[in-house]
């Protein structure tokens, strides 16, 4: 399956904008030097937040950058190499537990667990890559989804009880903030997650606009002509898988500590729905979109069931067709739509942030 | 010997089921390029409207009839409503807007109708067929409308210039267009048709799995399986993958030890893929071929 982008229709438009007025261009600046500033902006904002909101809402958002990270692993994949996947709640399921059985069975202190849970994910993501290789579509669909459905049962399985704890599932303590900082644990591990969070999307991002990422992107507009290129599409295949699994295993990982549980049936295919669902609200093919799609999977459900128990599913429905209407390439396609009006220009597509 | 071919009757039995919601399956994807997530909840929600209709004292035919006429018009009128604006979204968007119509389906079910499992008559009665105990006249008669439809699905998309017209808007809206062919309608056609399969699958399916709103779950799961393992190309293909499924599923359970009954949905899964390494567009399925 092929995921259609902004990113050719993108490069055309700015191509040409030079000769444009002088208008206009001083307005793609003005978005140019804006990103900096916004980003400065959120990490100030997100710095200051579980300082004034109370414990729960920090835990709440705390799971939203999990769910983000998770989201941005499926991006990876998905978004930028154009490989369908169903099966990432498995390479969360798999991140979690490998968390919660190093921490729980052998006393090792949590964020030693993050590196090992991407490691492991980016191992079994690799080997999985090698099979995906021969399938397009819906028949990638159909294998992931395999996958998805396999796990819970693995890990109910008679003979790995020992290690993963069986049906009850394993329960971990949660970390004391270090240094005697005098914050709470919600609080601690708020910022802990946080400093994961800016960490690996600055990774992504300087992945994607590396020549690495370009290949990747490359093979998701066009296998054929890649291949023409001299790009390995097998490779690049494989090792996007491997690494989509190695974020979406830490911030499983991460999911076990902030939860301080794990038990088969948190990671369903439900879950993979879930990310696939954010994924598309934030925009496919976006980095900073995943953090829309995180506040999406954690909020709305519950929104939707505080509008109407018995109608729960109704409304939350209901809510993601008007988003899907309203905003069909999700949060960040509406934004460049947005910026785009904003700067006056008429085509929505030249102020992207990246000059000729 | 005798148990390996009792559990392939078993398994036929109840892969007449994945079959007939395989059909219902590739005869969307026939139609509109795009599988369908919530087809098992419309065909749960059709089967609910029959219900229905029996509980306010309709003859069971009536009930049958008047379900698969609304559902019909249920599936173009969700085509124009809901998906006709959103035709040019990107393939991912429409994806999330079937899971959006699964969530309102299921849970709209559950409002009206409630979530207690309820009993649904059978036309067929539920003897044993033909002495053989493992499979009743019911199944057998679901196996019976299956390959009916198949064959009169085969006559109309082969033989009728509708389904000619049908089958050219989906393999070439453009160039189906420019020969006069109204695309956008085909495409409500094809929703409208399988939302009537889908309801007739509904119907049959519900005495074996009793009528709930989450009845097609596994059903849907198990057909989409079966289509993609007989090729989604192919409606033969899919009702093939339907009934190996039900067989797969079956003796996986029974003859592999140990693991077999825990995981057997997984081993089924399993073989899938791996049949989908050797044959990547499914056993029956077309390879589509790109132009760059």
């Amino acid at each position: 399956m092929t995921v259609p982008t902004e990113e050719i229709a993108a490069k055309q438009p700015v191509a040409v904008a030079p000769p444009v007025g002088a208008a206009r261009r001083g307005a793609a600046l003005d978005v140019a030097l804006a990103r900096p500033v916004v980003i400065a902006a959120s990490l100030v904002i997100a710095l200051v937040i579980p300082l004034v909101v109370r414990s729960f809402i920090a835990f709440q958002l705390t799971q939203v950058m999990v769910y983000a990270l998770a989201i941005l692993g499926l991006n990876l994949l998905t978004g930028y190499n154009g490989q369908f996947s169903l099966g990432h709640s498995a390479f969360y399921g798999i991140g979690a537990y490998t968390a919660a059985i190093m921490m729980h069975r052998w006393d090792i202190t949590y964020f030693w667990t993050l590196p090992s849970a991407g490691l492991v994910c980016f191992a079994v993501g690799f080997l999985f890559g090698l099979p995906a290789l021969r399938l397009q579509g819906l028949y990638l669909a159909l294998a992931t989804f395999a996958l998805a459905v396999a796990m819970p049962q693995i890990l109910k399985f008679g003979p790995l009880e020992h290690w993963t704890g069986g049906v009850q599932g394993l329960v971990i303590d949660k970390p004391d903030p270090p240094f005697g900082l005098p914050i709470d644990a919600d609080q601690w591990l708020y910022y802990f997650t946080l400093a994961v969070l800016v960490l690996m999307f600055a990774g992504a991002t300087s992945l994607v606009n590396s020549r690495s990422g370009r290949a990747i992107k490359a093979i998701r507009d066009n296998p054929i002509a890649a291949a023409a290129m001299g790009i390995n599409t097998a490779l690049y295949k494989t090792l996007t898988f491997g690494v989509s699994a190695l974020y979406t295993g830490v911030a499983g990982a991460l999911g076990a500590i902030v939860v301080q549980f794990v038990a088969p049936d948190s990671f369903s295919f439900f879950l993979s729905v879930s990310f696939l669902v954010g994924l598309v609200i934030g925009g496919v093919g976006s980095i900073p979109g995943c953090l829309v799609g995180g506040l999406f999977v954690l909020y709305v459900p519950n929104i939707a069931e505080s509008v109407s128990t018995g109608l729960a599913g109704v409304v939350y429905g209901v809510i993601l067709l008007i988003i899907i209407f309203v905003m069909p390439d999700g949060a960040a396609g509406f934004a460049r739509l947005a910026a785009a009006r904003l700067a006056g220009a008429k085509q929505p597509h030249t102020t992207e942030g990246r000059l000729p | 010997m005798e148990l390996l071919l009792q559990q392939v009757m078993a398994g036929l039995a109840t892969g007449g089921i994945y079959a007939l919601m395989a059909l219902a399956v590739v005869m969307i994807y026939q139609a509109i390029d795009h599988l369908n997530f919530a087809q098992g909840e419309m065909a749960m929600f059709s089967t609910f409207i029959a219900w229905q209709l029996m509980q306010w004292g309709q003859p069971y035919w009536a009930a049958f009839a008047i379900a698969v006429v609304l559902s019909f018009v249920g599936g173009v009128v969700i085509e124009r409503v809901l998906f006709r604006p959103i035709h040019n979204a990107p393939i991912l968007s429409s994806i999330v807007a079937f899971i959006a119509l699964f969530s309102i389906l299921n849970s709209g079910a559950g409002y009206l109708f409630d979530y207690t499992i309820k009993e649904f008559p059978t036309p067929f009665g539920s003897k044993p067929f033909l002495g053989i105990t493992l499979i009743s006249t019911h199944q057998a008669g679901m196996i019976g409308v299956t390959l009916g439809m198949l064959a009169l699905l085969y006559l109309f998309f082969r033989g009728t210039r509708l389904g000619l017209a049908m089958r050219a808007a989906a393999a070439n809206p453009e160039s189906a267009r420019l020969v006069g062919i109204r695309v956008g309608w085909m495409t409500a056609l094809g929703w409208g048709m399988a939302a009537a399969i889908g309801a007739v699958a509904g119907v049959l399916i519900a005495p074996v799995v009793f009528l709930e709103p989450n009845m097609m779950l596994g059903v849907l799961l198990y057909g989409f399986a079966g289509a993609v393992l007989g090729g989604l190309t192919s409606p033969g293909g899919a009702v093939f993958g339907g009934f190996a499924m039900g067989v797969i599923e079956n003796l996986a359970g029974t003859f592999i030890p140990y693991v077999g009954r825990e995981l057997k949905l997984t081993i089924a899964l399993v073989l899938i893929v791996a049949v989908l390494m050797v044959r990547p567009s499914g056993i029956f399925g077309r390879r589509l071929v790109v132009r760059v």
